[in-house]
Formats: structure tokens, C-alpha cells, sequence
């Protein structure tokens, strides 16, 4: 049988159904890694076989006490790096971190373990999610199960092409502008950035605090659901963290969008978009027009901000975040060195990559004496006129529907000369991060060269319910396809394209 | 910390209004090193520079903006203050917070002499 085919609920069910064990199930995971992860590469570090089994088989006994019933026991998860897992190698894919073992783990995850999910490794990611493209890794870039030749996006990369190479069943990543939407949108894969402060960030390695959101990223809206179903809840352990009353997202799993109001950004079809991506995702809307939904373009305003306004604050927070590596208390410390600033200034030099210390000189210098106002400050400005502009499109949609990302896949090293290529990329997710709304990416087509297109779903803050109905709408009409590297004839390997 | 002379360079900025592209200078990169605690060699330094001046040149056209009157936004949701009751809830942790140390002595951190 064909496990790793199958949806995460899917398996989780025969799995309760005692129709497939759990040790067969990550047996399958771990078999798919050994076959496929020379190719695409999405984990830094995947876990000893015996620790995997070993767990598999405690989770098979709770089954079969009948203690643990959750769909997701004994389903093979991947973890991006970001997330700390007590034991187990977190290194966010910096040198910095390179031998960094954490003696905690992440709320997100505790809670999937806790519902018998098996952690299986640790997915490949930008460094420090700083990056579009799973290119800034320190450990090798991760390559797009469509076509081997491609970047998956980023930062979630590893974490994304993990699951459309059917090496996991499912997998956490972390969305601060766009982390988990893109690469979801060029893997062909689903992905679900919540309402912020919807999902503890205790565990999860900072980047920008005040947009890091973690999601689930998943073959299908289904698995997206359940897995966000299980992380979300409060958590005092981290001080944003939500009071949410209903987290009951399932009950939005229904293919009905009858008198759904749709907007359609006029300023996201514009100058920039790839026409192929643009057909796909107006394709998706008529979809839904199709089933009753009531769909529009209209102005949002302020759009073409939301890029700078971001690079601002995320950097700026980074390079607070960031301080913390100083090769004291955990991670790199230089060899050599006279005094303790040498050693600090050394041990990030040679720790951190080149974006990394990017974006943390732009965050030290717009939070410097003189430059605080004119540019921290007024990106802060930028961002509450931002959300005032979606409050406004709240009042007369429901759900805003967008393309993920500009283009499909761009081939490897296509962004990595040009900082602000790479920047706008973002242009469709980073606005969500900085109001704080919940947004999904769901498969809506393939371009001539069969690398996948998503469409991104944005709702108003806590109304995940609504962007899930529309996305499980669409997903009804499409279904699920497999990348060619899990398919039949071994495609996906470098096409001439 | 007061940078040395970004004033200047602002001032400098404004006045030439054609031209109202940021430039970075081998002192202000420099103070911005010793901020963010990175060293920065002959060879980087001018790719840091430029770099930073493409960003900020893309930056700056929040400058379009009129913001005024509107109040910088730092939580997208009126949080208040999380307060807890000051009590302990966990045993001892330093072995744990220890485990990742590059250096340690007698249960602490080990650092370089750091007075003299």
C-alpha cells in the first residue's frame, strides 16, 4: 500500500482502524526519505530510525488501549528548524546554531506529540526564515519536488517540499511574511497562516516577533485543519498569545460558499504578475462564482507599502531578536579572540550568513539614534494605515482573494543577486503579517511547465472559518495532485524547461 | 548610542531633493557595525554599503505617505500587559541552560576577562 499517498487523516484512520500499524506508517515516511531526499534535500536532520520506531511503537500501544484516539496518532510529522524539540538538533539553518540541542520543546509540537503524531525530522529553511527561497540555508538549498531544477520558496521551503515529496505526511512552518503561504502556493502544496497569536510562539526561534506565526503545511485543507486544530490554543508560556473561544475550524470543512462575499485586490492582477498566474487565480474565483460565491475587484489600497513597511519592521525586530547569539550561552563561539567584544563581534561574523547580517545592519540602523523616527517609526505609522485599509474591505468581504506569489517557482539562484528581487516576491503575503490576519494557499493550476500556482485566501482577523470553507470549496472542485517525483514515469528531476 | 554622522548625512539628503537616495558612508556602516556587534572587513564593506542603499532607496518610498496625526501601530490587537503572580512554577534549570554553553566553569557561563 502506498502510505505516504495518503492524507495525514487518511492514514491517521487506518491507522486507528488497526488496518496499518504506526511503526509501518513512519517506517513508510523514513523508506521515502531515503529514496527522495538526494533529490530535493528538505531536512537538515532527520531522526535515528530507532528513535523513530521506538516512539512509533509507544504511540501503537496507546491505540491500542484505546487512550489515544486523535487522527493524527502515530502520522509521520516533519518540524521546520525553527522549532525547538527537546533532544533533538534546532538549528534554523545557521552555522550559529550548529550544534545547538534545546532542552525544551515547542509548544506546537508538544501538542502534536501529545496527539501521537511522530516527529520525524527537521525540515530545511532560509536561515533564520530570513529568505524566499530555502537558498540561505547553511546546510544546502532544497529543491522543488516539481522540478529539481526550481527553488521550493521560502523561508518554509524544507518544510514544503517535504510534503510534496511524500517524505512526511504533514509538517509545521512559520509565516512571517509570507513563510508558509508561498512555498506552499510553488510546492503545489496547502498551507494555512493563522490569526496572530492563534498558535503559541513558545519554542519558536524569533525572528520578527510581532508577525512569526506558525502553520501547518499539508497535502490538503483537511489536514491543514486538523493540524491547526490541534496547535492552536492559549498558551501563557507566550505573553501574545490569544484567547480564543471557538478553534472548532473543522466545522468550516463543508463545499458551500453560497452568497460569499469575494474581493479580488484590483492592485494584486496588476504590473508584476506572471499572466499564467493571473489566469489561474481569476480561474479560482469563478470556481467559486461558480458555486454561488459573489466575487469582485475593488481597490486596496496602500498595497505597494505593505513590502518597505515590512523590511523595516522585520528587520528591525530581528536585530533585536538576534542579539541574543553571542556565543555565551548556546551555539558558535569563534576560536580565537582577545576580549569579550571580539569574541561577540567574531562569533556572529563567522555564525551568521549574508542575509542574516542584512537584514540585522538595515534593522540596527533604522532603530539607531536619528533614523528611529523617520524610518521605525513611520513604517509603524505605514502599518496602522495598512490595517485600516483591510478593516475597510472587512466591512464588505469576507474573504480577499489574491495570488500567493508573483510568479511560479524561479530556478535556483535566480533571486540570490538581487536583495530586493527577493524582497518583492512577497508582495501578496507580507500585508497579512502585518495585520495580523489569517490567510491560506491552496493549488489552483500549473503553468506551461507544470511547476504549481496557488491562490491565497485572506480573512479577517480570527475568521479563519471563512477563508477554509472557500479553500475547501475550491479543493472539491480540483483535488489533490501529486508532485512527479511521487507520480508515475520519475519525472521532476532537471527538465529542460 | 549617537551614531556620528548620520545627522548630517540626513540634512544632506533633504537638501538634494533631486536626488533623494540615502547614501551610506564608510563611517555610518562602520557605526552600524559596532551597533548590530558585526565585524565588517575592507572587501564587505562595500557590499554592505550598497546594499543598504538599495534597501533604503526601496524604503523610502514610504516618504509618499502622509502619516501624520497617525499613531505608530505596535500590536495589531490592544493587548495589555500579561501579568502573572510572581511564583515557581519549575525546579532548577541550570544544569539544562548549561547544556548548550561553548564554555562553562564551576556552573557558569565561561566569558573572556571582562574587567580589568
Amino acid at each position: 500500500m502506498d502510505l505516504m499517498g495518503l492524507t495525514a487523516v487518511e492514514l491517521g484512520r487506518k491507522i486507528r482502524r488497526k488496518e496499518v500499524t504506526a511503526e509501518e506508517a513512519v517506517l513508510a515516511a523514513l523508506d521515502a526519505i531515503e529514496k527522495r531526499e538526494k533529490k530535493v534535500h528538505s531536512f537538515v536532520s532527520v531522526l535515528d530510525r530507532e528513535a523513530v520506531l521506538e516512539r512509533a511503537a509507544k504511540v501503537q500501544r496507546q491505540i491500542d488501549e484505546g487512550s489515544l484516539m486523535h487522527p493524527l496518532a502515530g502520522v509521520p510529522m516533519a518540524v521546520k528548524d525553527n522549532l525547538c524539540t527537546k533532544g533533538i538538533l534546532t538549528t534554523c539553518a545557521s552555522g550559529i546554531l550548529y550544534n545547538f540541542v534545546p532542552t525544551y520543546t515547542a509548544e506546537a509540537v508538544r501538542r502534536l506529540e501529545e496527539a501521537g503524531a511522530v516527529l520525524i525530522g527537521k525540515t530545511n529553511m532560509d536561515e533564520f526564515s530570513m529568505g524566499s527561497t530555502t537558498e540561505t540555508s547553511a546546510y544546502g538549498a532544497t529543491r522543488n519536488p516539481w522540478n529539481t531544477a526550481h527553488v521550493p520558496g521560502g523561508s518554509s521551503g524544507g518544510s514544503c517540499a517535504a510534503v510534496a515529496a511524500e517524505e512526511c505526511s504533514f509538517a509545521l512552518g512559520s509565516d512571517t511574511g509570507g513563510s508558509i503561504r508561498q512555498p506552499s502556493a510553488f510546492c503545489g502544496v496547502t498551507g494555512i497562516k493563522p490569526t496572530y497569536g492563534t498558535v503559541s510562539r513558545y519554542g519558536l526561534i524569533a525572528y520578527a516577533s510581532s508577525l512569526d506565526q506558525v502553520g501547518p503545511v499539508a497535502k490538503d485543507v483537511t489536514d491543514c485543519v486538523v493540524v491547526l486544530e490541534t496547535i492552536a490554543s492559549y498558551d501563557s508560556k507566550d505573553s501574545t498569545s490569544a484567547f480564543r473561544k471557538d478553534c472548532r475550524f473543522s466545522e468550516a470543512l463543508q463545499d458551500e460558499v453560497k452568497g460569499m462575499r469575494i474581493g479580488i485586490p484590483h492592485g494584486y492582477l496588476g504590473e508584476g504578475l506572471d499572466k499564467e498566474v493571473r489566469e489561474a487565480v481569476l480561474h479560482a474565483a469563478d470556481m467559486l462564482k461558480e458555486k454561488g460565491a459573489i466575487a469582485e475587484e475593488f481597490e486596496l489600497n496602500l498595497a505597494s507599502y505593505a513590502v518597505p513597511a515590512y523590511y523595516v519592521i522585520a528587520c528591525a525586530e530581528a536585530s533585536s531578536n538576534l542579539a541574543r547569539f553571542d556565543g555565551v550561552k548556546y551555539g558558535y563561539r569563534t576560536k580565537e579572540y582577545e576580549g569579550l567584544h571580539q569574541m561577540y563581534k567574531k562569533s556572529r561574523s563567522e555564525g551568521f550568513g549574508p542575509e542574516v547580517k542584512r537584514r540585522i545592519l538595515l534593522g540596527s540602523f533604522v532603530l539607531s539614534s536619528g533614523y528611529y523616527d523617520a524610518y521605525y517609526l513611520k513604517a509603524l505609522r505605514t502599518k496602522a494605515l495598512i490595517k485600516k485599509e483591510f478593516d475597510k474591505a472587512f466591512l464588505k468581504y469576507d474573504v480577499l482573494l489574491g495570488p500567493a506569489a508573483p510568479t511560479t517557482a524561479p530556478k535556483l539562484g535566480a533571486f540570490f543577486s538581487d536583495p530586493v528581487k527577493m524582497y518583492l516576491s512577497d508582495i501578496y503575503t507580507v500585508s497579512v503579517n502585518l495585520a495580523g490576519l489569517p490567510g491560506i494557499s491552496v493549488p489552483c493550476g500549473t503553468d506551461r511547465n507544470g511547476l504549481p500556482i496557488g491562490v491565497q485566501l485572506v480573512g479577517d482577523c480570527f475568521q479563519e472559518k471563512n477563508i477554509i470553507r472557500a479553500a475547501y470549496a475550491l479543493e472539491q472542485t480540483r483535488g489533490y495532485r501529486r508532485s512527479p517525483l511521487c507520480g508515475e514515469g520519475g519525472a521532476g528531476d532537471e527538465q529542460n524547461i | 548610542m549617537k551614531l556620528p554622522n548620520l545627522r548630517a548625512e540626513q540634512e544632506e539628503t533633504e537638501a538634494e531633493q533631486t536626488t533623494p537616495k540615502a547614501t551610506i558612508s564608510d563611517e555610518t556602516i562602520e557605526a552600524v557595525a559596532v551597533l548590530a556587534k558585526l565585524e565588517i572587513n575592507t572587501e564587505e564593506r562595500e557590499q554592505a554599503k550598497k546594499d543598504m542603499e538599495e534597501m533604503l532607496a526601496y524604503i523610502d518610498r514610504l516618504n509618499e505617505l502622509d502619516t501624520d496625526g497617525i499613531e505608530p501601530m505596535f500590536s495589531v490587537f490592544q493587548t495589555e500587559n500579561v501579568f502573572r503572580e510572581d511564583i515557581v512554577v519549575n525546579g532548577d534549570g541550570s544544569e539544562a541552560a548549561l547544556a548548550n554553553a561553548p564554555e562553562k566553569k564551576n556552573g557558569c557561563f565561561q566569558v573572556p576577562k571582562t574587567i580589568a
